[in-house]
C-alpha cells in the first residue's frame, strides 16, 4: 500500500489503484456526514479535486492521486458516510481507478514513510 | 498577533483530550475525543458541560436602572420581574444589530452577558450611554458554565436542590459547592438547562464534579453551533449582524408590544424609527430555516435562487451545517418575504451545481424548556 501526502491510501487490485483515506485523515476531518464521488467512467487527471467530503466541521477536497479512468465507486458510502470514520482503511474505499500513468507511484510513501510524516 | 486569552477552564480542556482552537481571542475546546456528533446527541439526550467563560458579562447598577437600559434596547425591561431573565438586542441608530443579548433583574442591579466577540464594544457603548449616572461594570472575575439538556436538572439538583424549582428564565443565586453562583435556567441547545456563573477560583472544581456524574460530557463549540442551528437560534455574526434589523431576522417577538408603536413606553432606543417602521410594514427579506435535499450541507455563503436554471441570487445561507438530531443538511439563511413561505423550493449552488432545499418552520428541533 502506498500512501500521498494528501492522506490518501493507494492499494493495487490487478491492474487497478483503490482509493480511500486514512484513518488518520478520517480522525482529523470528525464524523463524515456527506460523500461525493465521481461518475464511473470519469477520465481525471492527477491533483483534479474528485471527491467532496463533508464533515461535520468542514467540506474537503480529495485529489485523484494519479491519471486515468474511474472505473468503479463505493456507493454505499452515499447512504452511509459515516463509515469513513468507522472503517476507514478497508470497507469505505471511495472510488477505483484504471491508472494510464502508474509513475507516480514510486514516489508515493510507504506505511513507515507516512507514519514518519503524519508525526 | 495579540496572544490568546485563556478561560479558568483551559487546563482541564486540555486534560479532557479537548481540540483547542482560537474563537473570539480565546483558547477554546471546539471538540472533546467523543466527536461533535456524540457530543451533540449526548447533550440532547442526558446533559453536556459547556465552558462559555469567554462571553461577557456585565453588571449595571444605578438608580432606576431598568429604565435607563430600555433607553438603550427595545425591551420590556421595567417590567421585568426580580429573578426573572430575558433576551435582548442592542441596535444602532439605523436600527442594525449590534449585538444579542441575555439581561437579568437580579434585585438591586441588572446582570447582562453578551458575546464574547462583542464584549469590549457592548461595554464601550453601554458606558458611553449610561455613565455617569449607572456604574457599568465588567466581571472578570467569573467564569461561566452552561449545563444543558433533559438530565441537567437532576444533575444541578444534586448540588443544590433549589435550582429544581427554578423555571425557564428564572435567575438565582445558588451556592454549588460553597461557591456562590449566579444561576439562570436557559441556554443556547433548545434544551433545558442552566447557565451557572461561578467565581474563576472555584470554576474548575465545579466543572469536575459535574463532569463526575455520569450524565454528563464535556461539550466543544462545535455541537454548541449544531445545537443551536438545530434550535433556530442565531449566531451574531452570522445570521444577524450590524446590517440586520430585528423584523426581518424573526425577532420582532423579543420587542416587547410596550416598546413597539402604540406602546406604553414607544420607542426611546437606538434605531427606534426604522425599527418600527420595518415591523408596522413588513421587511423585504426574511430570515428562514432550510432543509436542504439529499445529504450535503450547505454552509454559511451559499448563494441562494428561486430556479433551478438562470436568474439572480434570491438571498444566501448564513448559517449551515448537519443536524445530527434532524439526522441531515440544516441551514438558516435569507430570502425575500414573498418567497418565504414555509414548503417553498429554493435552490443553494454548491460547487457549481444548484441542488433543492426546502423552506422550513423554525427551530428544526422542537425546544425543551421547563417554562
Amino acid at each position: 500500500m502506498k500512501y500521498t501526502e494528501e492522506h490518501e491510501w493507494l492499494l493495487p487490485e490487478g491492474d487497478l489503484i483503490v482509493v480511500g483515506i486514512t484513518e488518520y485523515a478520517a480522525e482529523q476531518l470528525g464524523d463524515v456526514v456527506f460523500v461525493e464521488l465521481p461518475e464511473v467512467g470519469t477520465e481525471v487527471t492527477k491533483d483534479e479535486e474528485i471527491v467532496v467530503i463533508e464533515s461535520v466541521k468542514a467540506a474537503s477536497d480529495i485529489l485523484a492521486p494519479l491519471d486515468g479512468e474511474i472505473v468503479e465507486v463505493n456507493e454505499a458510502l452515499a447512504d452511509n458516510p459515516g463509515k469513513v470514520n468507522e472503517d476507514a482503511m478497508g470497507d469505505a474505499w471511495f472510488f477505483k481507478i484504471r491508472p494510464s500513468d502508474l509513475s507516480p507511484m514510486d514516489d508515493y510513501m510507504d506505511e513507515a514513510a507516512y507514519k514518519d510524516f503524519i508525526g | 498577533m495579540t496572544e490568546l486569552s485563556k478561560t479558568p477552564l483551559y487546563e482541564l480542556h486540555v486534560e479532557l483530550g479537548g481540540k483547542m482552537v482560537p474563537f473570539a481571542g480565546y483558547e477554546m475546546p471546539v471538540q472533546f475525543p467523543a466527536g461533535i456528533m456524540t457530543e451533540h446527541n449526548h447533550t440532547r439526550a442526558k446533559a453536556g458541560l459547556f465552558d462559555v467563560s469567554h462571553m461577557g458579562q456585565v453588571i449595571l447598577r444605578g438608580p432606576d436602572v431598568a429604565s435607563a437600559f430600555e433607553t438603550l434596547v427595545p425591551m420590556d425591561v421595567a417590567g421585568l420581574g426580580e429573578g426573572r431573565q430575558r433576551y435582548g438586542l442592542f441596535l444602532n441608530d439605523q436600527g442594525g444589530i449590534l449585538d444579542d443579548l441575555m439581561f437579568a433583574n437580579r434585585g438591586d442591579h441588572l446582570f447582562v452577558v453578551v458575546n464574547a466577540a462583542c464584549k469590549e464594544a457592548d461595554t464601550a457603548h453601554m458606558k458611553a450611554a449610561l455613565e455617569p449616572a449607572i456604574s457599568v461594570t465588567p466581571v472578570t472575575n467569573r467564569a461561566l458554565l452552561a449545563l444543558q439538556g433533559p438530565g441537567a436538572e437532576a444533575v444541578l439538583a444534586g448540588l443544590a436542590p433549589e435550582a429544581a424549582q427554578m423555571r425557564f428564565m428564572d435567575v438565582r443565586t445558588l451556592e454549588l459547592q460553597g461557591a456562590e453562583c449566579w444561576v439562570s435556567r436557559s441556554g443556547y441547545t433548545g434544551e433545558d438547562g442552566y447557565e451557572i456563573s461561578v467565581p474563576s477560583d472555584q470554576a474548575e472544581a465545579l466543572a469536575r464534579t459535574l463532569l463526575a456524574h455520569d450524565d454528563v460530557m464535556p461539550i466543544g463549540l462545535g455541537a454548541r453551533d449544531s445545537l443551536r442551528l438545530e434550535a433556530g437560534l442565531c449566531l451574531y455574526g452570522h445570521d444577524i449582524d450590524a446590517a440586520t434589523l430585528p423584523a426581518e431576522a424573526g425577532l420582532t417577538w423579543a420587542i416587547q408590544k410596550l416598546r413597539r408603536t402604540g406602546g406604553a413606553r414607544e420607542g426611546g432606543f437606538p434605531g427606534a424609527e426604522p425599527v418600527l417602521a420595518q415591523i408596522a410594514q413588513g421587511p423585504a427579506r426574511l430570515r428562514v430555516g432550510l432543509r436542504p435535499e439529499g445529504r450535503a450541507p450547505m454552509r454559511e455563503g451559499v448563494e441562494l435562487f428561486a430556479e433551478a436554471e438562470g436568474g439572480a441570487p434570491i438571498g444566501r445561507i448564513t448559517s449551515g451545517g448537519f443536524g445530527p438530531t434532524v439526522g441531515g443538511p440544516v441551514a438558516m439563511g435569507y430570502v425575500p418575504a414573498d418567497l418565504a413561505a414555509p414548503g417553498t423550493t429554493v435552490y443553494g449552488e454548491l460547487r457549481g451545481k444548484r441542488l433543492p432545499a426546502t423552506l422550513t418552520k423554525l427551530p428544526f428541533v422542537a425546544a425543551n424548556f421547563k417554562r
